[in-house]
């Protein structure tokens, strides 16, 4: 009922967060440059730090370089001699080598860590403030898993990417090349040796690492039925039960868990593969440098100290090509992440125009006085109008609302509502009824512009409601959903929730008005009762109740309630009649409801169907008409 | 927690048993090398021997191809076993939920059990598979590394036996600390990922309260706490990089010293000199290694703890050990055909008894009985009906009848037999149920009506959803009878998915039909359709039917009227009416009737 959609979606597969460990997707960005800019944005304030991190990266990385480089001269210039004092020079000059790359590698990362984190945490700041703006419209179109993903998956890989594999990439890169350029200094012709090889690891990299990423995705699919299946079998178990059906849905389930098994053994088996095989050619290529520097030796033309730098520089290689081909996907994935994230910080906002505000005010003879609310009520509610004088008027709310001619539609082209009209004079309770998907909750959302209309206009007191501020005209009106949503926190905070400054007394009160405060009360901590995960420790009915108790505290002069008591049983809604009869007291009410008890008492009954207003008229007047209500009212008619 | 987990290898033995033969030798080629290396330098190259040189070079080369291949079988040999470790696993888990009762249920969240069965199954899949590689790997790298450098010089190995314990502690001391900042800072994921939900599921509360304000400086909170956090933890976490460099270098530097002073003593050569230094970096590394190993279990053991629960959860509810040795022997649709099972008892008349019935939930309720004293006969073919207000057991009590629940006290009878001395499968077969929170499957309407009965004819179908009043809907569908439903049936409305449940049911023939507030979305007229049935093509059939209106039971042979877990009145409509003060309330407050529900 809170979907007002009727065409079903297909529902995205979201599968679970990679664990630890886990591959990343194997996916590119569409528009990196235009990406890229967008994160550096980010870090703008940030510059110095990254010249920082970008300088402490060349010294770690020349450090390493340097650090194996001295072998030679250890070796050539002092231990072959035997010259110990000038081997003792040499190795504190190594070790200060080690200790500045050590410290700068170690102070790049903390660094590095700072400026990921505090660009993530801005990032998912935005897109929450984003998100808060956003029309129902794209809620409606798409799945809670599908934006939940962009703050746990697509942010956590850009944190990643930033944290670890940016500066892994770019130092590993400095670091084969600062390799690369001492083996060419060391030895020429030695270098193209084993410089093939290396030429091979990386071939040998980026075919293993395509490889995996086909089996890869092979292997997400599979997951997604299996979880999938998980989640239906799991969710119907109960009637998996009473139909017998555990067999036959065990040998389903072991099927689409062979068929993940042997997709997953072979992506893993691929990307696992690199490793050993990556790192096994460089032990060849080391075997073929000890082997032809050797004999290089031998000839005379190279030495035994070069020998053994150049060894070390060809043990270094391995690592560097791996992380490259490791990380370069973990950068992509990050890269397509935030292309996702910055696709919802671009979508349109819900748009407001309006200009006209909600104030209190004292009525004084036929004017009124602007008070400032803070806890006291004032005595009315104003809307406060500036003329184009620069003066303002001000006009009382009494909750005059009006539909001409309105149409709407969510989808163009296929209108919900057409041609409607209505009214409802303040104080008057209007009650709407009608088949699932004939409009009724889409006309209570388009009174608080949940959605927009396309033609015809909303007038709220005389004011079309498209003029008043929105966040004014929401807080005018109250409503209580079918679906009840809590927030974790205390029973007295959400009802509070109703109006921010609301004392205890006050919360109590309109939990009593609801008849919720006995229930309340048999909880093990009362009002101080946690309550989790949405209220599951609560029954819907109870729910509602304490919906209806949140409105109740805030107090607003019109109302909405949409299937508000439809899970509340026909004995306790008898007895929280009294408590919405005194709620409903002096304000406007839209009523939307299945039970005749609700709707029979009200001013105005509207009988929709597809869209359309078919018969109005309170309750006598219709059951005289003899039409659809006469029909629904003696059962004749089906509702669903 | 290994121990309960390691039965689930199962087959994939021989994969994970060949992975440390694979690791060995892969580790014996590797470890050759710097040996080889050193002899050219110090044998090869001063006695100028260039078949020497050539020779010591292709076995170094051989011994390199063979490291490939060694490394090669050994991924493949531990991502088979621990990819089928984690299917074996994964069909266990599901397998026990599939014999899960309602308590069992009841006693996971449904979001809960899926976690289970999805996300922590991987994380054992992905950390047995690093485990498999890296602690089978690391130490025989360690021990052979150690001793070889020990035979190449046993003074120096001194400086590891320094080097080790240090780097040992070092990273212990920062594991042992990061684990707790890493549990701290999960919980602030937690918090961060509730507060969106709550946004995304309310966010219609949000917005008719304005309380974006609000609820973004929530998240401010939650997201900054997240994030001090996160730089805390791995802020402790990073300084293993330099803890392990800063030993390896002054290892490195202690070696030269040391074993520079050796070689011009003559007593080591300049290529046992590098080839120890190689020593040490495998060494070191797999010291590092092994901790990783360690990080990574402490984040398994909650995954593998949750598992466990599952797996460890007591079955409250199961066939008599002399049935359960009958369904091992054979597959349960052979089983109604075995001959063998005559001795089990099957529902043949409907009749059901209460004997005295009182029931509590043992796991989850707060010990208060949920029903007590429940006694009353049912004759076969006799329509139920059960009326009572929210909370007063209605549910509880049809649900006992084919036992998904397990009576406290006293006995349920069906055909006379205490339904604990039926086999479920049989039990169950006879009886049929549609629940209060129904649920559709994803596949065609025929799919879904089939579970009732897989061998049932095209007319059986047909016929059944007549019943149902759910033939006419379906064949107005484009696709008729083969329409696509989506999961959970999301594509028919509330009426029509009460009257497709009612029909799989039917199409069981069941001896005992139970229809659990089951046709609360579907209108009184179509509803008193469905109701004929019962009395003509359902006619030997016993039902019980649980109802919000009592234009639903009205017409019942008998309606039972329940009031806080016990019998306040059972009679007609007429005797209730005139006798019981709970069904003369529940009816008036329905007079002014009810649209639909």
């Amino acid at each position: 009922m809170n979907n007002p959609r009727k065409e079903i979606r297909p529902m995205q597969q979201t599968g679970p967060r990679h664990g630890p460990g886990a591959m990343p997707g194997f996916e590119k960005p569409k528009d990196t440059g235009r990406i890229i800019r967008r994160l550096l944005e980010y870090m703008a304030n940030r510059k110095f730090q990254l010249v920082i991190v970008f300088f402490l990266m060349i010294i770690s990385a020349s450090g390493s370089v340097a650090g194996n480089y001295l072998l030679k001269p250890l070796i050539n210039n002092y231990i072959l001699p035997g010259d110990f004092s000038g081997l003792a020079r040499m190795l504190t000059l190594m070790a200060g080598i080690y200790l500045v790359s050590v410290g700068a590698s170690y102070g790049q990362s903390r660094l590095m860590l700072l400026i990921a984190q505090r660009m993530t945490n801005s990032m998912r700041r935005d897109l929450f403030k984003k998100m808060q703006t956003l029309p129902l419209k794209y809620f409606d179109t798409h799945t809670h898993g599908e934006l939940m993903s962009r703050y746990t998956n697509d942010i956590d890989n850009v944190q990643m990417a930033f944290e670890q594999s940016l500066v892994q990439l770019f130092s590993s890169s400095l670091m084969f090349l600062g390799a690369v350029i001492m083996m060419i200094i060391l030895n020429p012709v030695l270098f193209i040796a084993s410089g093939t090889i290396i030429a091979v690891m990386f071939f040998a990299a980026r075919f293993f690492t395509s490889r995996s990423g086909k089996f890869y995705k092979a292997q997400q699919k599979n997951l997604g039925s299996l979880n999938g299946y998980v989640e239906e079998i799991v969710d119907g178990l109960k009637v998996v039960k009473v139909f017998n059906y555990e067999d036959k849905a065990n040998l389903e389930f072991s099927k689409r868990n062979e068929d993940y098994r042997v997709a997953a053994t072979n992506a893993n088996f691929f990307a696992g593969v690199i490793m050993p095989v990556v790192m096994n050619l460089n032990n060849m290529s080391y075997a073929v440098a000890a082997m032809l520097g050797g004999l290089l030796t031998v000839a005379g033309r190279f030495d035994v100290g070069s020998l053994a730098s150049f060894l070390q520089y060809t043990r270094q290689m391995g690592m560097p090509i791996t992380m490259i081909s490791n990380q370069f996907n973990t950068v992509l994935a990050a890269l397509a992440g935030a292309e996702r994230v910055f696709e919802v910080m671009d979508e349109k906002p819900e748009d407001d125009l309006g200009v006209i505000k909600l104030v209190g005010a004292n009525k004084n003879m036929e004017s009124f006085i602007e008070v400032s609310h803070n806890g006291v009520h004032p005595t009315h509610w104003a809307w406060k109008v500036p003329q184009a004088d620069g003066s303002v008027q001000y006009i009382e709310l009494k909750g005059d609302v009006r539909f001409n001619n309105v149409t709407f539609a969510y989808e163009p082209g296929v209108p919900v509502l057409s041609g409607i009209s209505l009214y409802a004079k303040p104080g008057q309770k209007i009650a709407f009824v009608g088949s699932t998907g004939a409009g009724k909750t889409t006309i209570t959302n388009l009174i608080n512009r949940f959605y927009d209309i396309e033609e015809g206009s909303i007038t709220f007191d005389g004011i079309n409601v498209k003029l008043i501020k929105k966040d004014d005209l929401r807080k005018s009106l109250g409503m209580v959903l079918q679906d009840t949503h809590l927030f974790t926190g205390t029973v007295m905070d959400n009802i509070r929730y109703g109006r921010l400054d609301a004392t205890d007394e006050e919360c109590v009160q309109a939990a009593k008005q609801a008849s919720a405060d006995s229930f309340i009360r048999r909880l093990p901590q009362g009002y101080n009762t946690l309550i989790t995960a949405d209220g599951t420790n609560l029954s819907q009915g109870q729910r509602q109740l304490l919906a209806i108790a949140r409105v109740a505290v805030a107090d607003p002069p019109v109302l909405i309630l949409d299937e508000a008591t439809s899970s509340i049983d026909t004995r306790t809604e008898r007895l929280i009649e009294k408590g919405m009869d005194a709620l409903m007291k002096g304000r406007t009410v839209f009523v939307i409801a299945h039970r005749l008890s609700t709707v029979r008492n009200a001013n105005a009954i509207i009988v929709l169907e597809h869209g359309e207003i078919i018969e109005r008229g309170d309750h006598d007047d219709l059951l005289k008409q003899k039409g659809r209500y006469y029909r629904l009212y003696t059962g004749q008619y089906e509702l669903a | 927690m290994l121990k309960k987990l390691s039965v689930y290898i199962g087959k994939y033995k021989k994969y994970v048993l060949a992975v440390p033969v694979f690791v060995f030798l892969d580790v014996i080629c590797e470890l050759s090398m710097p040996l080889l290396m050193a002899r050219i330098v110090d044998q090869g190259i001063p006695a100028g021997d260039i078949p020497f040189i050539t020779r010591t070079g292709i076995y170094m080369i051989l011994l390199a191809l063979g490291a490939i291949t060694f490394g090669v079988m050994n991924m493949k040999a531990s991502t088979t076993g621990s990819i089928g470790f984690a299917a074996n696993l994964r069909n266990a888990l599901f397998e026990k939920v599939q014999q899960f009762s309602f308590t069992n249920i009841d006693q996971f969240s449904t979001a809960s059990l899926v976690t289970r069965l999805t996300n922590d199954v991987n994380n054992l899949q992905t950390t047995f598979m690093m485990a498999l590689r890296l602690l089978t790997r690391a130490p025989m790298m360690l021990v052979i590394a150690f001793f070889l450098a020990y035979n190449i010089n046993s003074e120096l190995a001194i400086v590891l036996a320094i080097a080790i314990p240090v780097l040992v502690i070092g990273i212990g001391l920062i594991i042992s600390k990061a684990g707790r900042l890493f549990a701290i800072m999960q919980q602030k994921i937690d918090n961060i990922n509730r507060v969106i939900q709550e946004n995304l599921v309310g966010i219609r509360v949000v917005k008719s309260y304005v309380r974006e304000d609000h609820e973004k400086d929530k998240f401010k909170i939650a997201n900054d706490e997240f994030t001090s956090s996160a730089i805390k933890a791995i802020n402790l976490a990073i300084l293993n990089m330099p803890v392990m460099m800063f030993v390896l270098n002054s290892a490195t530097i202690a070696i030269i010293w040391l074993g520079g002073k050796m070689i011009s003593a003559g007593t080591l050569g300049t290529g046992e000199l590098i080839s120890f230094i190689s020593y040490v970096l495998l060494i070191l590394n797999s010291v590092m290694m092994i901790s990783m190993v360690f990080i990574m279990y402490a984040r398994a053991e909650a995954s593998g703890q949750r598992i466990i629960e599952v797996l460890e959860t007591k079955i409250d509810i199961s066939d008599k050990p002399e049935w359960t040795l009958l369904t091992n022997t054979k597959g349960s649709e052979a089983m109604i055909a075995n001959p063998g099972s005559i001795d089990s008892p099957k529902v043949s008349t409907g009749k059901v008894e209460f004997r005295n019935v009182t029931f509590k939930y043992a796991l989850t309720g707060s010990g208060e009985n949920v029903l007590h004293n429940i006694n009353f006969v049912i004759k076969p073919g006799e329509v139920v009906g059960i009326v009572g207000g929210t909370g007063s057991g209605k549910s509880t009590l049809v649900n006992l009848i084919p036992r998904l629940y397990e009576v406290t006290e006293g006995a349920v009878l069906v055909d006379d037999v205490d339904v604990r001395d039926y086999r479920l499968e049989d039990l169950r077969g006879g009886i049929g149920v549609v629940l209060q929170m129904n649920t559709l499957f994803s596949g065609t309407i025929r799919e879904n009506i089939l579970w009732g009965n897989e061998q049932a004819s095209e007319q059986e179908v047909i016929s059944a959803c007549k019943d149902a009043q759910a033939h006419e809907f379906i064949m107005s569908f484009p696709d008729g009878y083969d329409t696509v439903l989506g999961q959970g049936g999301v594509n028919v409305s509330g009426g029509q998915k009460q009257r497709l449940c009612i029909a799989r049911a039917m199409l069981k023939k069941p001896k005992i039909l139970i229809l659990d507030d089951s046709t609360s979305a579907v209108d009184m007229a179509t509803e008193a359709k469905i109701r004929e049935a019962f009395y003509h093509s359902l006619a030997g059939t016993t039902v019980f039917i649980i109802a919000q209106r009592i234009s639903s039971v009205r017409e019942a042979d008998k309606i039972i009227v329940l009031d806080d877990g016990g019998v306040s009145g059972v009679g007609t409509h007429d005797q209730l009416l005139k006798t019981n003060t709970i069904y003369k309330e529940i009816n008036s407050s329905q007079q002014e009737g009810v649209l639909a529900q």
